[in-house]
């Protein structure tokens, strides 16, 4: 086996500790641990790109991550404490159907996901061939946390984390993106869950719930 | 390895030998002396586990009128099988010449053997609780052995080899290199580690209430010699699982092949080693809470898929 | 000159004339269990005898004086059908011994009709094996099917038993048109005499036809080892037939079945595609898990026995999947671990299964009963059985020392050795699947304890276990070998990878050897790599019991006492509360819910005699098998419509039907 240098295993590590944490958001019940877990995969993020940052000389990853560590592992995640306190559902425990068979599809995504980017991975230099992978993979499993959850803010967590997925795909593979898209990102998340909480609160005034099956009513016939 | 046994080698084993089954007694002592002090008890001190074997084996042993030799002989399979596996794994030095004729998946074979026995032992008698007992610890071992099994491949497909020894040169004495794989063998290895002994969560060492107990609930109906070779065995095993851990996740300290000088030092690390995994394993068993025996699955399916996710990582990331 | 073939035909002759004189013996059937089952068996040493010398030797062949015109019988006996008829030697050798026992109180007329069909089956077996063109191997294949389903319908005084050998037969059926099929596409339309496997060996052939000749074969072949999903027949005939037939199809029929795929995947087959090593390995453990799974939720020991049976064929089809997809990659060394794997599971298989049905038969023969939940406390009774059986026990569990461990060892050190392959997809299928393996094997382990544990362990649950009485001694004797078997090919492993690679030289064109080089040391690649010694094992083990043991009576004392058992304060016990085979299996029923079809009924609070009644059922065959069933009740319902009795109506039919073939030949 070829000798890679210990910072890119480390970046190795991180992203396999990324995935994990996403099986982890996978099978978590508690509303409370999923945002918990979210703060965790930004820290891993923050991290992983202050690493690339060191090894690449890139000074505005730098920034990047610290923008990362603000938002994604402060700012974010106080912000949707706040939002389940206000809504009154940080002690909620969702239904999960199936927790085995959405792990075993889990898998399949992840090798799946391995295939798809084992041709792209050959194009990119300087990385090892598995982090466009992982992040694909996060960013299928995601998806798929978004299709299993009914509640509302379970599926905006899925959505922050599909959001990261893409985000460490960019820092890992291409070095990063310029600072402007970056932090025009950031902007466009922050929006976001600031729009999603002002949704959440007419969601519940609407069906006296967060559970997104009753929107199913709102089809008219 | 050569094929010419040579004398220290032989001399290592036999050190190994002794050693680890005087002192698998004392480290559950320790655990539970650790317990006893996060609970804000005085406790019974280490060397209890000892106290407790003598008294029990001072006893006069009291069979069920309907035990057969199946029930008599388990005590014997059980001790020698985990001796056996607590003999071959290597913790002060690599060259183990026993450890040639069991690898990994022997191993994991000398547990089920252990199992199978005890298992089919509690049910020898035939009172509602043994049965329980047995469908309970075969429930529990049908997910974390294949778990284990699935650690240990994600070892050695890292080494290249199902020794053990070779698994532990590969890991300790080569070029230091972070194998996000092994990280996640670690995490479901903690769980198998903590099911296969009969800790908490999955179950309770110290508890003889009829909805929750499995271990103990196979053993009810032993006593005097009998239970103490049990007991032995239980301590044995979790030095076993422990030595594992250090093996494939800490190796670093454990003696190359041959090298008399670095004895003391290496018995030194694994005292550390051992006192620290002990006390991390009450710590855990502290701070959480027994789970519902249906829970019990699903948890152990969490260390089966963590392993098996680590072992993809492995293909993926090629370490 | 003796030739290996000639020492195999002369068998299969004595045993069919074996089988007349049973015949004939009707009236004395105290001969035909002390004479001509005895004799048989010694017969079945013979050919394990014949495939151990044509091992290290060349393939014989031989053209009988029989047969069509054109195609007389071709028979060759090479490494391949050598090493199968060790396996079936073997096992059939102990089988043969307990049947002389098991027989004895049976009436004079059943008896002699049955050692008649007993004895034709082998030597159809034998045929099928010994087959060098596909005439000679479809009708080996169908005496075979056919002296078994008599066999299986021994009582058919039963409905159930017809029901179940109807099953058997018309899926043995559909099977073996599959495999006529893939002959004829194999022999790709030269004419009768291009059915001869040596013309096929050599045919030319695109892809395409190959695959369509192994998938053609794996249907056919599948159908006959209960792969999934033509395994409905299986738990229905093995618990049908008596024990000891059940203790042949399940150790040595199901192996014709893998026999066939080999010979037909490996040796007339031109190329191998990777994609048909996947296949077979998702079907695989498909079969596996679904088989395993099933075992563990049986009452009845027979029942739980031939899933258990489903879960082996699935590994053997794994590993036939893994050498398929080693070798299409031109990894041939890798190949011939895989291949070795399943040649020994093969093997080992046939060993242990054998060994527990017949146990099963002892069991019945002393209680009469098949329920497990109504035995129980058995190791009393029955010492002899419950020792042997708790041989049995361990080998199918894959417990080292004994044989079932060094296939499953094997298999797992194929998987590990895997990485490398070119194909990304195969790559990581390999640890999902190797997982997946470790999961059905650590299952099979829970089956097996339940097994053991309900009906030789605990107290008896019905009191007329009381007289129960042990097996005789030929059934002993039987078991004995069998056990025997498992303990030797546990021990042994080196010798018996020795001959398995002149199988691999043969199919694969490379041997494994044994790196290690000593016979105590299984090192199938490096010593480096891997390593087991049984016999060290076993010797460490054993130094240790027996030192412990004499310590703890040297340093304290021996002394023991009976007392009763502890109640836990409720005096009330009985041997009803213990688990019955249905408590044991309730996890597993709850784990696994979604793959089960599950009926109970519950009783209501105010029941004076409440009564618990639960049925998990296959999902498949309400799935797959009942619309196809209900098709085919359409389809015979719109072509009874053509009948009216009338015999001008059918003589217009006729006329019809001659008057479109002339238009259209």
């Amino acid at each position: 086996m070829t000798q890679i240098p210990l910072t890119l295993q480390f970046v190795n590590l991180l992203a396999s500790m990324l995935l994990l944490i996403v099986f982890a958001m996978l099978a978590q019940r508690r509303i409370l641990s999923l945002i918990n877990l979210f703060a965790w995969q930004g820290a891993l993020l923050a991290v992983s790109t202050f690493v690339v940052a060191y090894t690449t000389h890139q000074h505005h990853l730098y920034y990047s991550a610290g923008l990362t560590l603000l938002l994604k592992v402060i700012v974010l995640p106080l912000l949707l404490h706040r939002l389940i306190r206000k809504l009154n559902v940080q002690w909620d425990v969702e239904t999960l159907i199936n927790i085995p068979t959405t792990m075993l599809v889990g898998i399949a995504l992840v090798i799946f996901a391995f295939n798809l980017a084992a041709p792209i991975s050959q194009l990119s230099e300087g990385i090892t061939r598995g982090l466009i992978g992982i992040a694909l993979a996060s960013v299928l499993l995601s998806l798929l946390m978004m299709l299993t959850r009914r509640k509302a803010i379970s599926q905006v967590v899925a959505f922050l984390s599909l959001e990261n997925g893409l985000f460490f795909a960019a820092t890992s593979a291409t070095q990063g993106m310029p600072l402007v898209v970056e932090l025009g990102i950031a902007l466009d998340v922050l929006v976001a869950t600031f729009i999603f909480g002002i949704f959440f609160f007419q969601i519940r005034e609407t069906f006296d719930s967060l559970d997104i099956t009753h929107m199913e009513k709102l089809k008219d016939d | 390895m050569e094929n010419s046994v040579n004398l220290f080698a032989v001399l290592f084993q036999l050190t190994q030998l002794l050693l680890v089954v005087l002192a698998a007694p004392l480290l559950l002592g320790w655990v539970n002396q650790c317990q006893a002090w996060l609970q804000n008890r005085s406790g019974a001190g280490v060397l209890q586990p000892y106290r407790v074997l003598h008294k029990l084996f001072n006893k006069d042993a009291v069979l069920a009128h309907n035990a057969s030799w199946l029930f008599r002989i388990t005590p014997y399979i059980v001790f020698g099988c985990m001796w056996l596996a607590a003999a071959i794994i290597p913790i002060l030095a690599v060259d183990l010449p026993f450890s040639r004729a069991a690898d990994v998946i022997a191993l994991v074979g000398v547990f089920a053997l252990a199992r199978i026995f005890i298992a089919l032992a509690a049910m020898d008698i035939g009172t509602s609780f043994g049965t329980l007992g047995a469908r309970r610890e075969m429930l529990v071992s049908f997910l974390a052995e294949p778990a284990l099994l699935m650690v240990l491949f994600t070892a050695s497909m890292i080494s290249h080899s199902t020794q053990l020894p070779r698994i532990v040169d590969a890991l300790a004495h080569h070029q230091f290199v972070l194998y996000p794989s092994l990280a996640f063998a670690s995490l479901a290895f903690a769980i198998v580690l903590l099911a296969e002994n009969a800790r908490i969560p999955v179950d309770n060492p110290s508890t003889h209430l009829e909805l929750t107990m499995i271990h103990e609930a196979m053993i009810l109906e032993y006593s005097a010699r009998h239970l103490a070779l049990i007991e032995w065995a239980s301590s044995l095993k979790l030095f076993a699982y422990i030595s594992i851990g250090i093996a494939l996740f800490f190796p670093y300290g454990i003696i190359e092949v041959g090298n008399w000088a670095g004895l003391p030092l290496a018995i030194l690390l694994l005292v550390v080693k051992l006192l620290l995994a002990g006390t991390a394993l009450a710590v855990l068993e502290i701070v959480t809470a027994k789970m519902r025996i249906f829970r019990a699955p699903e948890f152990l399916g969490t260390a089966f898929l963590l392993a098996v996710l680590g072992l993809l990582i492995h293909f993926l990331l090629g370490a | 000159m003796f030739l290996p073939i000639d020492v195999a035909c002369g068998v299969v002759l004595l045993w069919m004339l074996l089988g007349l004189v049973g015949l004939v013996l009707q009236n004395a059937p105290r001969y035909i269990t002390t004479i001509i089952f005895p004799v048989g068996a010694i017969a079945s040493l013979a050919v394990a005898a014949s495939g151990l010398w044509v091992l290290g030797d060349v393939a014989n062949v031989a053209v009988l004086p029989l047969g069509l015109p054109d195609l007389p019988f071709h028979l060759r006996l090479d490494a391949l059908s050598g090493f199968f008829l060790i396996l079936l030697g073997i096992a059939s050798c102990g089988v043969s011994i307990y049947s002389s026992g098991y027989f004895r109180h049976m009436d004079g007329k059943t008896l002699g009709l049955l050692c008649f069909e007993y004895h034709l089956f082998l030597a159809g077996m034998v045929l099928v094996m010994l087959a060098d063109d596909a005439y000679m191997f479809m009708v080996a294949w169908e005496v075979m099917a056919l002296s078994s389903y008599f066999l299986v319908t021994t009582d058919h005084a039963i409905p159930d038993i017809r029901k179940a050998g109807f099953l058997y037969l018309l899926i043995a059926h559909v099977g073996a048109i599959a495999i006529l099929l893939s002959f004829g596409v194999m022999q790709g339309g030269h004419g009768v005499s291009a059915y001869t496997f040596d013309t096929m060996r050599t045919a030319q052939m695109t892809p395409f036809w190959a695959s369509v000749a192994f998938l053609l074969a794996l249907f056919g072949f599948g159908a006959k080892a209960g792969v999934l999903p033509m395994h409905v027949w299986l738990p229905e005939a093995h618990p049908a037939a008596p024990s000891p037939v059940s203790a042949l199809m399940s150790g040595v029929m199901l192996k014709t079945a893998i026999y066939g795929i080999l010979r037909v995947t490996f040796d007339l087959l031109p190329t191998q595609l990777w994609w048909w090593g996947a296949l077979a390995l998702t079907l695989g453990l498909a079969t596996a898990v679904f088989g395993v799974m099933f075992a563990a939720v049986q009452g009845d020991m027979k029942r739980l026995l031939a899933y258990s049976s489903i879960e082996n064929i699935g590994l053997l089809l794994v590993g036939i999947g893994l050498t398929l997809i080693f070798h299409a990659y031109h990894n041939d060394a890798l190949a011939a671990l895989a291949l070795a794997a399943t040649l020994y599971h093969s093997l080992n298989h046939a060993c242990f299964k054998s060994l527990l049905f017949v146990g099963t038969g002892s069991i019945l023969h002393a209680t009469g009963e098949r329920n497990m939940g109504r035995l129980g406390g058995l190791i009393h009774a029955m010492p002899w059985t419950s020792v042997l059986m708790l041989v049995g026990v361990l080998a199918i569990a894959g417990m080292p020392p004994l044989n079932g461990f060094v296939s499953e060892w094997l298999l797992l050190q194929a998987f590990l050795l895997s990485p490398g392959l070119p194909n990304s997809y195969i790559n990581m299928l390999v640890p999902v699947a190797a997982a997946v393996i470790a999961l059905a094997a650590a299952l099979a382990a829970y089956v097996m304890v339940k097994f053991y544990g309900v009906i030789f362990l605990g107290q008896r649950r019905e009191s007329a276990l009381e007289h129960a009485h042990d097996a005789g001694t030929m059934e002993r004797a039987g078991m004995l070998w069998l056990a025997f078997a498992c303990v030797g090919l546990g021990l042994a492993p080196v010798f018996i990878l020795g001959q398995i690679d002149h199988v691999s030289q043969m199919l694969l064109g490379t041997q494994l050897g044994n790196s290690g080089g000593d016979w105590l040391f299984l090192t199938p690649v490096d010593t480096d790599r891997a390593s087991y010694s049984p016999v060290y094992f076993l010797l460490a083990v054993a130094t240790v019991m027996l030192l412990t043991t004499l310590l703890v009576r040297r340093l304290y004392h021996g002394r023991l006492r009976r007392g009763s058992a502890w109640d836990c304060g409720y005096p009330a016990q009985n041997a009803r509360m213990q688990d019955t085979a249905e408590g044991f299996g309730q996890p597993i029923r709850r784990i696994f819910e979604p793959f089960f079809k599950i009926e109970s009924e519950l009783p209501s609070p105010f029941d004076v005699h409440p009564k618990y009644q639960g049925r998990t059922e296959d999902r498949l065959w309400f799935l797959l098998y009942m619309p196809i069933k209900q098709l085919t009740q359409m389809l015979s319902g719109w072509a009874s419509l053509l009948q009216h009795g009338r015999i001008h109506l059918y003589l217009t039919y006729t006329f019809v039907t001659l008057i479109v073939l002339l238009i259209f030949v």
